[in-house]
């Protein structure tokens, strides 16, 4: 049966874990959102070889198991001179995981935007990144938001498989505490207990987003 | 006014354009004169809004050359030889030339006021307070002074239009392509648009292509009317008499 003593006992050791937990998610989500864009543009290219190959690198890296990319940037990479941290290996592995994904969803934000906003931008003679600071993307990133959103919770569910690269986050805890003393119940329910909380409360704030840019 | 023909100011030579296997425009010449205000008019798919595009560069030609003021548009001339221009050329030129849209194309993210103060700002590298000055003065002279903490959501197509003609006009071209300003506008709303136009034709300091639908307000301001069909210029006079006796019975069925 639960064991309240028993959860209270590891219940710090579990909150600590989720802050490596939350600053990989963040960490790897930022990273996302950069690499992203250099991938939009480059898939938008108007030099075909270069938005071809880009396309191939971006359904390669979507059709291939995250974790796959996670061992082969902790495990391959130091044969060639390049040892990371798991934590460093993991959030590089979700960052690029994820920015093909946000990729896409930029690509559908930018190209949501009306041509005459461009011709616009260049009648007034602004310059190629001007008119991408000032013009293009203040009108295509909030749209697309509550997407961006999303992803960054889809990918706070994933970070327990940077267990599987020996990061200690919050499952990888709450396995060798259940280990410790052959009790699993209360550290995996409580861990299962704290993303569903967590899921649920970034998801209520995207849909917030969401209505209030619907309003506009 | 006097209209000096013999320094144009636009040189369009043997231009032609096609966009797939559609000629738009087909080895098409035309000079035009420092502030002169010519009206192209004729059926959709004459290639009259195309000639105004190539000017602000939104199109490139197929073939031949336009210039500006005394320069090359498209090209640049390197050892007597025709390169096609850079993007820094192609800069330097089109600060000369300003655009008005028949769908406006405001920015939508920004107030009336930035949306004429931004291209002053990060274009001309005037102040902001320069560029406030410049755009309150010219939204008022649009009958705009009192708009210009809305948003282009929030303002009639007519006003939207005349923010776009502030956001223009502030720029200072040399030459304005008016692009079918007042086609997507409701009836009712054409009238504000075109009196602000007007009064800009009037202060007489700029060269203006008109590409128009509207025939009483190109007979009024134009001093020369082309009429275009099949992507060559059919027939050009004075208004009165491309609109009075016109020697082309294409013209006159139009």
């Amino acid at each position: 049966m639960w064991d309240w003593n028993y959860t209270l006992s590891f219940i710090p050791e579990l909150l600590g874990a989720l802050k490596i937990t939350i600053s990989a998610t963040f960490v790897g989500f930022f990273l996302a959102c950069l690499l992203g864009l250099p991938l939009t543009m480059a898939r938008r290219s108007r030099c075909k070889p270069l938005s071809l190959v880009t396309a191939g690198i971006i359904e390669f890296i979507r059709s291939t198991p995250l974790l796959a990319q996670v061992y082969f940037i902790f495990y391959v990479f130091p044969n060639y001179g390049l040892s990371l941290s798991p934590f460093a290996a993991g959030v590089i592995a979700l960052g690029i995981h994820y920015a093909t994904y946000l990729s896409e969803v930029y690509r559908g934000g930018i190209e949501a935007i009306p041509k005459g906003q461009w011709e616009a931008a260049r009648a007034l003679n602004f310059s190629k990144s001007r008119t991408w600071i000032k013009i293009i993307l203040p009108q295509a990133i909030p749209p697309i938001l509550p997407v961006m959103g999303n992803y960054l919770i889809g990918m706070f569910k994933e970070t327990p498989l940077l267990s599987a690269i020996t990061l200690v986050e919050i499952l990888q805890v709450a396995k060798i505490t259940g280990a410790q003393s052959f009790r699993y119940l209360e550290p995996i329910t409580i861990v299962g207990i704290l993303f569903l909380v967590l899921s649920y409360i970034s998801s209520i704030g995207v849909q917030r987003l969401e209505t209030k840019l619907n309003r506009r | 006014m006097k209209l000096n023909i013999t320094k144009p100011i636009i040189k369009y030579r043997n231009i032609s354009k096609s966009f797939g296997s559609l000629r738009v425009l087909n080895d098409l010449s035309l000079d035009i004169a420092p502030n002169e205000k010519v009206a192209l008019i004729g059926p959709s798919g004459s290639g009259k809004t195309t000639l105004g595009r190539l000017l602000m560069t939104l199109e490139r030609p197929d073939a031949g050359t336009i210039e500006v003021d005394g320069e090359m548009l498209w090209h640049k001339e390197v050892n007597d030889q025709l390169m096609a221009a850079d993007e820094k050329h192609l800069h330097r030129i089109r600060s000369k030339i300003g655009m008005i849209f028949q769908q406006f194309n405001l920015f939508p993210h920004m107030n009336v006021l930035r949306n004429v103060t931004e291209a002053p700002i990060h274009v001309l590298g005037l102040s902001k307070e320069e560029a406030k000055e410049h755009a309150v003065a010219m939204l008022k002279k649009v009958g705009l002074g009192e708009r210009m903490e809305h948003y282009p959501s929030q303002l009639s197509g007519g006003q939207q239009q005349r923010v776009a003609i502030a956001r223009a006009l502030v720029m200072k071209p040399k030459v304005m392509v008016f692009d079918e300003v007042t086609s997507a506008l409701d009836p009712e709303l054409v009238g504000e648009v075109l009196a602000v136009i007007k009064e800009i034709a009037s202060e007489g300091e700029m060269t203006m292509l008109l590409v128009t639908h509207e025939m009483d307000f190109a007979r009024e301001v134009a001093d020369r009317i082309l009429f275009m069909d099949g992507g060559a210029i059919l027939e050009q006079g004075p208004p009165e008499q491309i609109f009075g006796n016109s020697q082309n019975p294409r013209t006159r069925d139009f």
